[in-house]
C-alpha cells in the first residue's frame, strides 16, 4: 500500500497533475475545488469532490429547472418533510405519517440486472428507513428494448430476479408498477424502485449531525471496493459511446437482503429506544456523501477517522473508502453515553455498529488516516455548493414534423372482425398483456396489508387495522406522449397515476417522480427535460398535490440516440376505509357499467397506433385538470357510499383494453353498447376517464354523485355471462381473451 | 394466532426457552438470507434445541414455508424443499386439499375439502425418495396436497407430518389466508382454530 496523499503532502506538492478528468470533473470543476481549499485536493478530497459534484448527487444540470417544485408547489398542510430531504413525509391522519420515493437504478440494471435491480430496492428502501419509518412496500417501473430481442430476454429476467430476490428476501410486499417495451430502451432499461414507509408523526429522523461530541457511527456492512465510482463515473458518463475508457466501465455493487432486513430492525429498535440524534442511509457516493451531508446540514463540523471504517478488502484506501457503494451500511449520529445502549441493540440483530468519528464545532469536515489528515474541507462546499449549469436547451427540428404525422391518416380498422382483430392484437401485445410472468415472482401479500395489488390500477395498504385507513400508490409513465410533447405528457403520467389512485377510492395526496431522459449536453434533451419538469410542476399546483422529492436519471442513451423523453410519476393518496376499496374486476352480475368523463378521436401516441401500425406522432390526448379532479371526487364518493362494485382507469388502449382487463379479473363478461363512433370509443386514449360497475340498485345514487361534480356519465353496457360483447359489433369468450392476454409473456420468457 | 382465539408469543432464536409455548410455528421468511439452503442454517439456531426435545415429549409444531424447511433440515420431518420446477420464484393463490384431517393442526377440516392458500416460495418443491414417498402415502402422512402442481412437487405434496402426528410442515401460507380484506379468503384460519381446540380439550 503506498502512503496516503495527505493535506501537508498536497500543500507542498501543488503542481502534481491528477486524475481529476477520468473521475468526471472538468477543468473548470477542478479549479473550483483548488479555489475552495486554496491548493490542490488530496486524492481523497479530490474523490469525494468529484462524486458529490457528479450529476448523480450534484442535480448539477436539473437543479436550476427542479427548483419549481418547490417555487410552485400549491399549498399543503399534509407536508412534514419535502424536497431535499431523503425521502418526502406526508401526514396521512390519525398521527400517521407516511414517506414514499422513487429512485432509478437503469445503468446498473443494464450491466448487471439481477444485482443492479436488487441494490435498486435496496437503496430506496434504506433512503425510506433513514427518515425514521418503516418500509412497507414497494413497487417498480420497468422499461424494456423489444421484448423478443435476446438481449431483453437477458436484461428483463435478471431485473425481475433481483426485484424478487430483494423485496422477498426483506418481508417487503410489492404492490404495483409498470411494465412497457419500446425500441428506445434496449440499450437503456428503465428501473425505478419505489418504496414507501409508515410512522407516526414523532418518529421523523434528520439527517444532520448535530451536537459537538456526538458520535458518528457507521451501522452494517463492512465496506469493500464494490461500486467505487459509480455515482460519479457510472452515472455521469455515457459508457461504451466514448471510446471505452477503462476507468468508466462500472462495478455494480452486489446485495445482501438479509443483512438490510437485519439492519432495518436494528435501526427501528435504536428508534423506538431514542438511541439515535441524526441518521442517514449511505447509498451513491457512499462514506463521502454521508459524512459531508450529515455534517452540512448539522453545526457543520465532523472529525472522521477513515481508518476505522472496518474493511472487507484491507487494501483500500481512503479515496475507495470514500467512493464505495458497499450496500447496507447507515451511519448514525449518537450521543456520547447512549452508545453502550446503541451496542448492545446492534448486537442483538447482528449488525456491526463502529464509531468512526465525531461531531465538531469547527465547521470543517476533517479525515484522518493513520493520525494523518487526507481530508479538510468545508463540508457544504461539496454538499450544497456544487456546480450548478444551465445547460442549452433547444427544441429539436424534428420536433413538428412529428407533431404533423397525424394518426388520423392511419388506416382504421372497418367493421366487426377488424375492431375485435385490434382488441385481441393489443391485449396481446406485450406491454398490455397481463404481466403475471412478473408478478407471480414477488410476494404481494407479506405482511399482511396489502388490500390491493397488480393488476389492479393502483396498490393500496392498510395503515391502521381498526378504522381501515390506508395508503394507494401508483406509478405511471409513457414515453410515446412524452416524445410528442414532454410538457403535456409529464402531466399525462401524472393525471393517469392521480386517476389510478383515485380509482381504488383514495384521495390523491402527494407526489413523487423519477425523471429518466438522455445526454443533458444534448439541447434537445434539456429541452425535453426543461419541459416536463415544468408541465409536472404546472400540473402539481394546479391537481393540488405537492412533489414531495425524487431522482433524476440522466445519460439513458447509446451513442447519439437518447431514449424517449420518460417522466414516470408516482402519487399517493389516503384510504379513508381500505374495506370500501374499488377493485377494477367486474364481480356483480347485472351490475351497469357507467363510463365516466368524455371521448374525442385521440390517438396521438396510443397503444393502437403504436402496436398496429408501429406509428408514433400527432399529439398526445388533451391534458384536463378539471375533469381529473371532478372525477377522482366521483369515485372517492361512490366509494365512501358503496355504490361501486369496480372502477378502471382508461389509459393505453382506451376502454376496449379496459373492458377486457375487468371482465378477465372478475370473471365475468359484458355486453356493452357504444354511443358513438366504435373505433374512437374502443381506442382512443382520452383523458380524464374510468369506466364503474354500479351496484344494482344503486344507479339513482350513482348518478347522483356524478351530476354533484359534473362529470359526464354513460350507461354504456351491463356486467355478465361468459363474453364480452359489442352490440352490432363483435363478440370474444373470455377464454379467448384469457389466452391471448395471458399466454403473450410466458410465450417469449418461457 | 390472535384470530383463532390464541395467546401468540414471540421466540427469539438465539435464546433456548420455549416460554412455556403450548404450540409452536416457525413462521416463513428467510432465515440467514437463505443462500446456503433454505433453513440449513437456520436449524443450528439455540431455539431449534428446545424445540426439538419438545417435539419428542409431543408439543405441536407448525412450520410454514421457511418453517417447514427448517423442520426438515433438522429432521423432524421427512423430506426436502428444493428449487421450482420453473427455478423462479412463484407467489400464487393455489387450491390445496387436506388429505389428512387427524392431525392437531387440520381437525378443523374435513379430508378431501378443498381450499385456496397463497403460496409463494422459491425453494417448495418436495423431494424424498421412493421409498420415503412411499411409506408417507401408506402411512397417511401427506397432510395436504396440491390440486395444480406449480412447483414441481413429488405426487404433488404440499405438506406432510412426522410418523407421530404432531409436527407439520407446508410450503403454502395459511395465514395470509384468513381475510377477504387481506388475502384470498379464510381458508387458512382452519390451522390456528385447529390448534386452539385442540389445546383447549374442545
Amino acid at each position: 500500500m503506498t502512503a496516503a496523499d495527505t493535506v501537508t503532502r498536497a500543500g507542498a506538492t501543488p503542481d502534481q497533475p491528477q486524475p481529476y478528468v477520468e473521475l468526471g470533473l472538468t477543468g473548470p470543476e477542478y479549479q473550483r475545488i483548488r479555489q475552495v481549499l486554496g491548493r490542490r485536493p488530496t486524492d481523497a478530497e479530490l474523490a469525494l469532490y468529484s462524486v458529490m459534484w457528479s450529476e448523480h448527487c450534484s442535480y448539477k444540470s436539473s437543479k436550476v429547472h427542479l427548483r419549481q417544485f418547490a417555487e410552485k408547489a400549491p399549498p399543503s398542510d399534509a407536508l412534514l418533510a419535502g424536497i431535499g430531504a431523503n425521502a418526502g413525509v406526508v401526514d396521512i391522519g390519525a398521527g400517521y405519517a407516511v414517506t414514499f420515493k422513487i429512485e432509478s437504478h437503469n445503468h446498473p440494471s443494464y450491466v448487471e440486472p439481477h444485482q443492479g435491480a436488487a441494490t435498486g430496492v435496496g437503496g430506496i428502501v434504506r433512503d425510506i428507513l433513514a427518515m425514521g419509518a418503516r418500509p412497507v412496500a414497494v413497487m417498480d417501473s420497468l422499461r424494456f428494448g423489444p421484448a423478443g430481442a435476446g438481449d431483453t430476454q437477458r436484461v428483463l429476467s435478471g431485473v425481475v430476479s433481483g426485484i424478487s430476490f430483494y423485496g422477498n428476501c426483506l418481508g417487503l410486499p410489492n404492490i404495483g408498477g409498470e411494465l412497457a417495451f419500446d425500441a428506445c430502451y434496449a440499450g437503456n432499461p428503465l428501473v425505478n424502485a419505489l418504496c414507501v414507509g409508515v410512522m407516526r408523526h414523532g418518529d421523523l429522523k434528520l439527517a444532520a449531525a448535530d451536537g459537538p461530541g456526538n458520535k458518528v457511527i457507521l451501522l452494517g456492512s463492512r465496506t469493500g471496493p464494490d461500486g467505487i465510482g459509480g455515482a460519479s463515473v457510472l452515472a455521469s458518463a455515457t459508457f461504451g459511446g466514448d471510446g471505452g475508457h477503462s476507468a468508466k466501465r462500472p462495478s455494480v455493487q452486489v446485495g445482501d437482503p438479509f443483512l438490510e432486513k437485519l439492519l432495518i430492525e436494528c435501526c427501528l429498535e435504536l428508534y423506538h429506544d431514542g438511541l439515535v440524534a441524526g441518521i442517514q442511509d449511505l447509498g451513491a457516493a457512499g462514506v463521502a456523501c454521508a459524512t459531508t451531508e450529515l455534517a452540512a446540514a448539522g453545526t457543520g463540523g465532523m472529525r472522521v477517522r477513515l481508518d476505522a471504517v472496518p474493511l472487507r478488502d484491507p487494501s483500500l484506501g481512503p479515496p475507495e473508502i470514500l467512493m464505495s457503494e458497499s450496500q447496507e451500511r447507515m451511519m448514525a449520529v449518537v450521543e456520547p453515553d447512549k452508545v453502550p445502549a446503541l451496542s448492545a441493540v446492534c448486537a442483538k440483530w447482528g449488525v456491526q455498529a463502529t464509531v468512526i468519528g465525531e461531531v465538531t464545532g469547527t465547521g470543517r469536515l476533517e479525515m484522518t488516516w493513520h493520525g494523518e489528515t487526507v481530508v479538510d474541507i468545508p463540508p457544504g462546499s461539496a454538499a450544497d455548493e456544487g456546480p450548478v449549469y444551465s445547460r442549452p436547451l433547444a427544441r429539436p427540428g424534428w420536433q413538428d414534423r412529428l407533431a404533423a404525422d397525424d394518426p388520423a391518416a392511419l388506416p382504421r380498422p372497418s367493421g366487426a372482425s377488424g375492431l375485435r382483430a385490434a382488441l385481441l392484437a393489443l391485449l396481446g401485445s406485450p406491454g398490455l398483456a397481463d404481466k403475471t410472468w412478473v408478478t407471480e415472482q414477488y410476494d404481494r401479500y407479506v405482511r399482511g396489508d396489502t388490500v390491493l395489488a397488480m393488476p389492479e390500477d393502483g396498490g393500496l395498504l392498510r395503515v391502521d387495522e381498526e378504522t381501515g385507513l390506508g395508503v394507494a400508490l401508483a406509478t405511471d409513465g409513457n414515453g410515446r406522449y412524452a416524445l410528442l410533447d414532454p410538457y403535456a405528457g409529464a402531466q399525462l403520467a401524472l393525471c393517469e397515476a392521480y386517476r389510478n389512485v383515485a380509482v381504488t377510492g383514495a384521495r390523491p395526496l402527494a407526489v413523487t417522480n423519477c425523471m429518466n431522459f438522455g445526454s443533458p449536453e444534448d439541447p434537445a434533451v434539456m429541452w425535453q427535460f426543461a419541459e416536463a419538469v415544468r408541465g409536472l410542476a404546472d400540473g402539481c399546483a394546479v391537481l393540488g398535490v405537492p412533489v414531495t422529492g425524487g431522482n433524476v436519471s440522466f445519460y439513458n442513451q447509446t451513442g447519439e440516440d437518447a431514449i424517449q423523453p420518460t417522466p414516470v410519476i408516482g402519487v399517493l393518496g389516503v384510504h379513508a376505509d381500505v374495506r370500501r376499496r374499488l377493485s377494477i374486476g367486474f364481480t356483480d352480475d347485472g351490475a351497469r357499467i357507467v363510463l365516466l368523463g368524455r371521448t374525442g378521436p385521440e390517438f396521438g401516441g396510443s397503444a393502437w397506433a403504436h402496436v398496429v401500425h408501429a406509428h408514433i406522432g400527432g399529439q398526445p390526448p388533451r391534458v384536463d385538470f378539471d375533469a381529473e379532479r371532478a372525477l377522482a371526487g366521483v369515485l372517492a364518493d361512490a366509494a365512501a357510499a358503496g355504490v361501486a362494485g369496480a372502477a378502471h382507469d382508461l389509459s393505453d388502449g382506451g376502454l376496449a383494453v379496459a373492458l377486457a382487463e375487468s371482465c378477465l379479473r372478475g370473471g365475468r363478461g359484458c355486453r356493452v353498447r357504444l354511443p358513438g363512433d366504435a373505433f374512437t370509443f374502443l381506442f382512443s386514449e382520452s383523458a380524464a376517464r374510468a369506466i364503474v360497475a354500479v351496484r344494482p340498485g344503486a344507479e339513482a345514487e350513482f348518478a347522483g354523485i356524478c351530476a354533484a361534480h359534473a362529470v359526464p356519465a354513460e350507461t354504456i353496457g351491463t356486467v355478465g355471462g361468459h363474453l364480452l360483447e359489442v352490440e352490432d359489433s363483435f363478440t370474444i369468450t373470455l377464454a379467448e381473451l384469457a389466452g391471448v392476454h395471458g399466454g403473450a409473456l410466458p410465450a417469449i420468457f418461457g | 394466532m390472535r384470530r383463532a382465539g390464541g395467546e401468540p408469543v414471540a421466540l427469539w432464536h438465539a435464546e433456548r426457552d420455549l416460554r412455556g409455548a403450548d404450540a409452536v410455528i416457525l413462521p416463513g421468511g428467510f432465515s440467514y438470507g437463505d443462500y446456503l439452503r433454505c433453513g440449513a442454517i437456520a436449524r443450528f439456531s439455540p431455539v431449534m434445541n428446545e424445540l426439538a426435545a419438545a417435539v419428542k415429549a409431543g408439543l405441536p409444531v407448525l412450520g410454514i414455508c421457511n418453517g417447514f424447511q427448517i423442520l426438515c433440515e433438522a429432521h423432524l420431518l421427512p423430506g426436502a424443499l428444493t428449487r421450482n420446477a420453473a427455478l423462479h420464484f412463484v407467489s400464487r393463490d393455489v387450491r390445496l386439499r387436506i388429505e389428512n384431517d387427524g392431525t392437531p393442526w387440520t381437525r378443523a377440516y374435513a379430508a378431501g375439502q378443498e381450499i385456496t392458500v397463497p403460496l409463494k416460495s422459491g425453494e417448495g418443491a418436495y423431494v424424498a425418495d421412493a421409498g420415503t414417498l412411499e411409506a408417507l402415502e401408506s402411512a397417511g402422512q401427506v397432510v395436504i396436497r396440491y390440486l395444480d402442481n406449480p412447483n414441481g412437487s413429488a405426487l404433488g405434496i404440499a405438506g406432510v407430518r412426522n410418523e407421530a402426528g404432531n409436527v407439520v410442515g407446508l410450503m403454502p401460507h395459511p395465514e395470509y389466508a384468513t381475510s377477504e380484506l387481506t388475502g384470498p379468503g379464510t381458508d387458512g384460519l382452519g390451522f390456528f382454530s385447529s390448534i386452539v381446540s385442540v389445546l383447549v380439550g374442545a
